[in-house]
């Protein structure tokens, strides 16, 4: 589908551009979108863009409500079409380019939109590098537009040049370089179609300078349906696969959900709570996966994983139908691979193909969206009118209470120290669980996983796959940018916090109230945990020395700064912060530098091979 | 095991490098790559030789399959199929080695193509194995350079792999 008959036409009148203001929205005309050949006819009736209006009414088509950016010369031209546009289009101005991406990757994870940013050749395009690798390996879908030299210099070393689309390709969905202007409008909308189809996942579209030029202008039609020939993402479950799945389910004498972020990228929360109710069967979840089922629900036994609970770490163990949705079998939740689920059946549902028997070979693949699978299971099961073995499931259940009644996550609550996991279960009373909460990477990211349950999905932001340090800032401006109303809390860690600190001038900027709770252990403090248990206490480079005053920083900034560092103020302290309903206030939490996170699945071990935190004698021993 | 994998993939610039990167980013083993135009002005046809188990040769189709330039993949190991590699091969031809490498060109049915006083060129077209085996049989100490295309394949019977 390319548009034809879309010959450049040079104009020397600069002022075309200039009506465009009152230009009606060309686009609503292509709703079936551009039949091949039609090319003659549309550019009759089309506007004459350039690139860079291109670009801008692009987005504007899309329904992109936000643009996070950094402008620079090679995007020049397309900064002078957003500033033509007015309010059409709302850009962020962040502080660095790391910062944009975390804040488009952080709005569409908690809106579920696709999150858009807009930066510079060169330096621009590699600060965003770290971002879209976040992006990436969590499967949010994002476009990312960087500019590029003009084509005639590409390959020559130019000024602010750099192969942004081979630096991007191993930590993209797709990119693209888009060196004919002619190409520029279905190149965004394929752009938008691949981030936002499938397995989500970021694109990059470089821009050379030329391609916007404001002097050359095409008709502009922004097509609407497209199809790839080459890309084709499963629509439905096979439906053999989903009763050969329901009918093991139905056998199970000890099933357990596992389910991961392709559940909440989905939106596969509302079946999958009706499947696992009606199923009556325990679920647990990976980091990226919580609040896909209500955690404070019953069947919900914990996290699973390096630091998940003791009872869903045994419950796959000892599990002979484990029913994974959404999951990707990840070394920091399979444990040793040799040890896992040594005694299941493993039916596994994934939009991505290549996700299934990757890391370990399952028995039900079933590629589709993970939703509507799901919906097709709930379908099955009821037509089916089976149940469970209700015997044998009691008995499971017995078992996994046990396992419970172990208290997995018990940490000294007389401590005359704030307790990390105390600071979280605070935040949670609170904000009465009702918070979107980005989080930057470390001990408060456990913790605040352990301890803060969430009920709905796309309310815990946080960097599972990459795991970046730096993004919780900035990913809450995204989220408070996108719930404008509502709570938005920033956990992180002294260490973490510095990486894009800079952003608290965005925040300023443009009135973000977003809280930023510090738990402030003076250590990288999941750094300091393994140096601690794998390398004899050495502390090689984990102190962080010469912090800043977090109070005094943030007032700087224009913002509240607070600091607490007793157990019987924090509450107070939070209800203060959370009171003040249009300020970012920072809240420097001085929490016990010496707490580990428990429990732990060290390194070679299977989930069966669990380290409880210490008891209350082996820590007075200690 | 050794697998021909051959694919229709978009004539576009990124294409190849894609191909290549998740090769190296992947760790997966790559013996040989050809690409060349197709019929079909858009698409151009790659034929990849990997090695690996089951699982790995799995992963890397569905890894290929995931490339939004990859329009069609089949493993031609599959299924019947024909392949055919083609050798350029430079050989010292002087005195007694001359009658000697005339007789093994014409058991291996392959072209003497270039003759100097001092060599041959020697042109052969065949499956890999074939291939292998007229470098092994080349007496030691004759060859001057091997060129090798790296192995192109097709299926059998009246299918194709087309749009
Ligand atoms: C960009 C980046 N660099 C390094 C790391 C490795 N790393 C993981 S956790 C961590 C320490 C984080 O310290 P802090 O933010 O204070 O959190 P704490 O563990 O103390 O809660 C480090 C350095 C990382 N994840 N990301
Ligand atoms: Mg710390």
């Amino acid at each position: 589908m390319r548009i034809q008959a879309a010959e450049s036409i040079r104009t020397e009148d600069a002022c075309v551009h200039s009506n465009l203001a009152d230009r009606p929205a060309p686009t609503k005309t292509a709703e079936t979108g551009v039949p091949d050949g039609a090319g003659a006819n549309v550019a009759a009736a089309a506007p004459m863009l350039s690139g860079a209006e291109i670009t801008i009414q692009a987005l504007i088509d899309e329904g992109v409500e936000y643009v996070f950016g950094y402008p620079g010369g090679a995007v020049l031209h397309i900064y002078d079409a957003l500033f033509q546009r007015g309010d059409a289009i709302k850009h962020v101005l962040v502080r660095h380019e790391q910062g944009a991406t975390h804040a488009a990757d952080g709005y569409a994870r908690a809106t579920g939109k696709c999150g858009v940013c807009l930066v510079t050749s060169g330096p621009g395009a590699t600060n965003a590098v770290t971002g879209i690798a976040t992006a990436h390996l969590d499967s949010i879908p994002m476009v990312v537009i960087t500019g590029q030299v003009p084509t005639p210099v590409i390959g020559s070393d130019a000024f602010q040049e750099v192969d942004t689309v081979g630096i991007t390709r191993p930590c993209v969905k797709h990119n693209f370089l888009v060196k004919r202007l002619e190409d520029l409008a279905l190149t965004i909308r394929k752009a938008f179609f691949i981030a936002q189809s499938g397995r989500p996942g970021p694109v990059v579209v470089d821009i050379p300078k030329d391609v916007t030029d404001p002097n050359i202008k095409v008709p502009y039609v922004y097509p609407r349906d497209l199809s790839i020939r080459s890309y084709n993402p499963a629509k439905r479950g096979h439906l053999g696969q989903i009763r050969k799945a329901v009918e093991a389910m139905l056998d199970a004498k000890r099933p357990i959900f596992y389910t991961g972020g392709g559940a909440i990228l989905d939106d596969a929360a509302a079946p999958l709570t009706e499947l696992v109710r009606a199923l009556g069967f325990p679920i647990t979840s990976t980091l990226m996966g919580l609040g896909a089922y209500p955690m404070t629900d019953k069947q919900f036994v914990g996290m699973l994983g390096m630091h998940g609970t003791y009872e869903a770490n045994m419950a796959m163990h000892e599990t002979d139908c484990l029913i994974a949705i959404g999951a990707r079998f990840d070394d920091r939740v399979t444990g040793k691979i040799e040890h896992f689920c040594p005694h299941a059946e493993i039916i596994h549902v994934d939009v991505d193909p290549s996700s299934i028997s990757k890391n370990v070979k399952v028995q039900v693949p079933i590629v589709g969206p993970v939703g509507s699978v799901v919906t097709d299971m709930l379908g099955v099961l009821r037509e089916s009118g089976g149940r469970p073995d209700q015997t044998a499931l009691a008995a499971w259940w017995k078992q996994i209470d046990e396992w419970r009644s172990i208290d997995c996550m018990r940490y000294d609550r007389s401590s005359p120290m704030i307790k990390p996991q105390f600071a979280v279960e605070t935040l949670y009373k609170v904000t009465d669980g009702d918070l979107f909460l980005t989080s930057d990477v470390g001990q408060h990211q456990m913790f605040a996983a352990q301890f803060y349950p969430f009920d709905k999905p796309r309310r815990w932001i946080n960097s599972g796959g990459l795991g970046t340090m730096g993004f919780g800032l900035p990913a809450a401006m995204g989220v408070q940018l996108g719930h404008p109303d509502a709570q938005v809390a920033c956990i992180s860690g002294e260490a973490s916090i510095l990486m894009c600190i800079q952003e608290m001038a965005t925040c300023k900027q443009y009135s973000l109230p977003i809280k930023v709770v510090l738990l402030n252990n003076g250590y990288m403090g999941m750094v300091r945990q393994w140096q601690e248990f794998f390398y004899e206490s050495r502390y090689a480079h984990s102190y962080v020395d010469a912090l800043p005053d977090f109070v005094a920083l943030a007032q700087s900034f224009g913002h509240v700064g607070m600091r607490v560092e007793k157990p019987d103020q924090l509450e107070a302290a939070m209800r203060e912060a959370f009171a003040m309903k249009d300020r970012f206030v920072f809240l420097d939490v001085i929490v016990d530098p010496s707490e580990n996170v428990y429990p732990m699945i060290c390194a070679g071990k299977g989930h069966h091979e669990m380290e409880l935190p210490p008891t209350m004698s082996e820590r007075e021993l200690a | 095991m050794r697998h021909i994998i051959s694919m229709l993939v978009e004539n576009e610039s990124g294409a190849l490098s894609r191909i290549a990167g998740l090769f190296s980013a992947r760790g997966y083993n790559i013996e040989s790559l050809t690409v060349a135009a197709t019929d079909e002005p858009s698409l151009s046809r790659m034929t990849l030789v990997t090695r690996g188990n089951d699982d790995i040769v799995e992963q890397i189709k569905k890894q290929l399959n995931k490339l939004i330039d990859v329009v069609k993949l089949q493993d031609l190991s599959e299924g019947e199929h024909i392949e055919r590699e083609m050798m350029l091969i430079k050989l010292k031809a002087a005195g007694p080695d001359r009658e000697e490498l005339k007789r093994l060109t014409e058991i291996f049915r392959a072209k003497i193509i270039d003759v100097t006083e001092a060599s041959y060129i020697v042109e052969l077209t065949g499956a890999s194995r074939k291939l292998d085996a007229f470098i092994e049989a080349a007496p030691e100490g004759l060859i001057t350079e091997v060129v090798r295309s790296g192995p192109t394949g097709i299926l059998r019977g009246a299918k194709g792999l087309t749009l």
